[in-house]
């Protein structure tokens, strides 16, 4: 072992010269080509607690999504000599995701996809160090930071709770099940969906004929046959409307209401930006290559997170650019056509930052119903019938 | 008097009947058949079943071998175009859509949309002698007729590539408008037609220096943006013509190919996906996804004078004569 030292030592040092040579030749390789390099950031989470195992617990939603993405970003790179680097940053969770990001991606990435809760999303953005950069929001909902609570430099992605319960309320107008009965859950979360459902009812002239809470226990005498069974008397209503973002209970109300009436909501028929139902536009492909990458169906976060980068990407094609000035302005362009399995092009709403898209209503093994539905007519684009339209937008964001 | 109307009608009867002599094979994607139809008669005269998930179809130059991409068996079928008895598959790779061939019918060029490929095949071998990468999802793909170039649409990433038939390498890339989705080039090989299914557009691309020189906007009265999603796309010998289908818009547009202007929009079946001449180019078919048939436009009168039940989701279209 001694002897053979030098020996060991003058490989190393073949190794670094080969290097330093490799290296030379990488930066010359790399001189005629543009990259653009994007920071993925997420926190690892505890798994919630389940009603069912039928559905596992999935600990890297958006990831893959990311993935598929910045490959098909490189593909099209090779044609435009330009390359897509991602690097993940994944925090612990007991981590800090405000250390991870100041220490490892500030100053580093223009561009930064980030699957975090709103409270910390609006906390980096509001880092100094997080102003000189376009943050794509990959998991909210939230229609505050599309309102009061929005950021200049951030692009939500999936659609808010105002764009979901838009899109039923549209198919219920449809459908002319126009008496809701809505039941919420105890959480933050839920209220802030009853309220988007609230508001869509107003918009579209439904009537909540009752509202209700489900505080949801552990009490064993309660169970769900005879609960939901007295828990829904209430005035005669066409559907039921649950409030249950985290599936605490949402599952239990369908076939266990006193009158017959179908749910909706975030259980039953659901709004959402993706479904493994989804097949017209293409979709069908993605599904596939996503399943094949990931070894899963491909979740409402993944579908954003590759959306995200892909419109990174797009516009990075199209501006033939990697500046984060040129690209931003590009993405918020009425230029901007995001291909996104769903038809119709996705575009940025230049107000508040939503990617513009058509709703999926999904029930668990059929595709229902996309908004917005025909009819629902808008003098600009019809997607904006869904969520906050320009006139009744709160955001007050400098679109320089 | 009377005999000589009789000749005349039997006359006009015959020069109809031979004007028509020829058969139109569709590809039914659900009902995994192939429709065999007399546009003369006006229907369906029998149903040839193939495999699963039939998609692309093509005849071979000489009219007697007809090639059909079963999608989902992850191959091509030779068939004889008389008996419809198979003679063969072709190793296209995996979920072949839509294919080309060469000029002289002897190379396909396969679009692998899940794999990002090219495939090339020696039809005589039946062999794929290379597999080109190109960008993400290809789909239109066609052959110049001076057998000059390949052309892969690539939906996602937006792009045609040139690609050089003698070395079978990409030799340019030009973007267009998002999801493109049929290639096709004029008769004299000067100029390549793109449409762009989610931009509702159709992109004129010079073939000597592929820089697009035209594009153009598709819009319908009555029809939201949307829905109009241009698709399958053919030009006529003389260059006068050309047809692009605007599939969920249930239209076909008549553009003109000299000034580009856009003539009219003549209403077929629901979703119309493909297209073809008839071989004296006097009429068009169509295969009508949704509303399940075929349509027949009168190119003369520049008006739809047909509608044919096929079966579910016709896709493909190829006319022999």
């Amino acid at each position: 072992m001694i002897r053979s030292m030098p020996a060991y030592f003058s490989a190393f040092v073949k190794i670094i010269l080969i290097y330093a040579l490799f290296n030379v030749n990488l930066a010359v390789a790399k001189s005629n080509k543009q990259v653009i390099n994007i920071a993925y950031l997420a926190q690892q989470q505890n798994p919630p607690p389940v009603l069912s195992n039928l559905d596992p617990f999935i600990n890297n939603k958006a990831e893959p999504g990311a993935e598929l993405a910045i490959k098909d970003n490189a593909t099209t790179g090779q044609f435009t000599k330009q390359s897509f680097i991602l690097k993940k940053f994944i925090v612990p969770v007991d981590g800090s995701v405000i250390e991870a990001y100041t220490k490892s991606i500030a100053g580093k990435f223009d561009f930064v996809v980030l699957n975090l809760s709103a409270t910390q999303l609006l906390e980096i953005a509001d880092l100094p160090a997080a102003k000189q950069a376009v943050l794509f929001d990959v998991a909210t909902s939230d229609d505050s930071l599309r309102n009061a609570q929005c950021r200049n430099q951030v692009l939500h992605i999936l659609p808010s709770r105002a764009m979901r319960a838009d899109a039923l309320a549209q198919y219920m107008m449809k459908k002319n099940w126009k008496r809701w009965f809505l039941v919420v859950g105890t959480t933050q979360e839920d209220r802030l969906y009853a309220e988007a459902i609230k508001r869509a009812a107003k918009r579209f002239g439904l009537e909540i004929v009752a509202e209700k809470t489900w505080a949801h226990t552990a009490d064993d005498r309660r169970t769900a046959q005879s609960d939901v069974a007295v828990f829904t008397q209430v005035d005669d209503y066409d559907v039921l409307v649950v409030a249950d973002e985290q599936a605490q209970f949402g599952e239990y109300l369908d076939y266990r209401t006193w009158n017959p009436r179908p749910v909706i909501g975030t259980q039953g028929l659901i709004a959402t930006a993706w479904h493994k139902t989804h097949e017209q536009w293409g979709a069908v492909q993605i599904q596939n290559r996503f399943k094949e990458a990931a070894g899963r169906w491909m979740e409402e976060q993944d579908y954003a997170a590759y959306l995200a980068v892909r419109a990174i990407g797009e516009a990075a094609t199209r501006t033939k650019s990697n500046a984060l000035k040129e690209i931003k302005n590009y993405l918020l362009s009425e230029q901007f056509a995001l291909q996104g399995y769903k038809g119709v092009p996705l575009s940025f709403r230049a107000w508040d930052g939503q990617l513009r898209q058509p709703v999926l209503l999904a029930a668990p093994r059929s595709l229902v119903s996309v908004a917005p539905l025909e009819g629902f007519l808008h003098p600009k684009n019809e997607l904006d019938t869904l969520g906050y339209d320009e006139p009744e937008t709160l955001c007050k964001r400098s679109q320089e | 008097m009377s005999k000589s109307i009789v000749l005349q009608a039997l006359v006009m009867v015959i020069l109809t009947v031979n004007a028509y002599a020829e058969s139109v094979f569709v590809t039914l994607e659900k009902d995994n058949t192939l429709g065999i139809i007399d546009p003369l008669e006006g229907k369906l005269i029998k149903s040839v079943p193939l495999g699963v998930r039939p998609r692309g179809i093509a005849l071979s130059p000489d009219n007697k071998i007809l090639f059909i991409a079963t999608s989902d068996e992850n191959t091509i079928k030779m068939l004889d175009a008389e008996t419809f008895k198979e003679l063969g598959k072709l190793p296209s790779g995996d979920d072949p859509e839509t294919f080309a061939l060469s000029p002289k019918g002897d190379r396909m060029y396969v679009s692998n949309e899940d794999d990002s490929m090219v495939t090339v095949i020696d039809i005589a071998k039946k062999k794929a002698i290379k597999q080109i990468k190109v960008g993400v999802e290809p789909e239109g793909i066609t052959v110049s007729p001076d057998n000059k170039w390949v052309i892969s649409a690539s939906e996602t990433t937006n792009m045609v590539h040139w690609i050089d038939t003698q070395t079978n390498a990409i030799v340019d890339n030009t973007l267009v408008d998002p999801r493109p989705r049929a290639v096709m080039f004029t008769n004299d090989s000067q100029q390549l037609w793109v449409t762009s299914e989610m931009a509702g557009t159709l992109t004129i691309i010079d073939a000597k220096t592929r820089q697009i020189t035209k594009n153009i906007s598709f819009a319908v009265q009555g029809v939201t943006p949307e829905k109009i999603q241009p698709v399958g796309v053919v030009i006529d010998k003389d260059r006068k013509w050309g047809y692009v289908a605007l599939g969920p818009a249930n239209r076909v547009a008549v553009v003109n190919a000299q000034t580009f202007e856009i003539e009219k929009y003549l209403l077929v079946g629901q979703r119309v996906w493909n297209l073809a001449f008839s071989p004296d180019q006097k009429r068009l078919y169509t295969t009508n996804g949704i509303s399940n048939d075929m349509s027949i436009i009168d190119l003369d009168s520049q008006t739809v004078t047909k509608s044919i039940g096929v079966g579910t989701y016709p896709w493909g279209v190829a006319v022999k004569p």
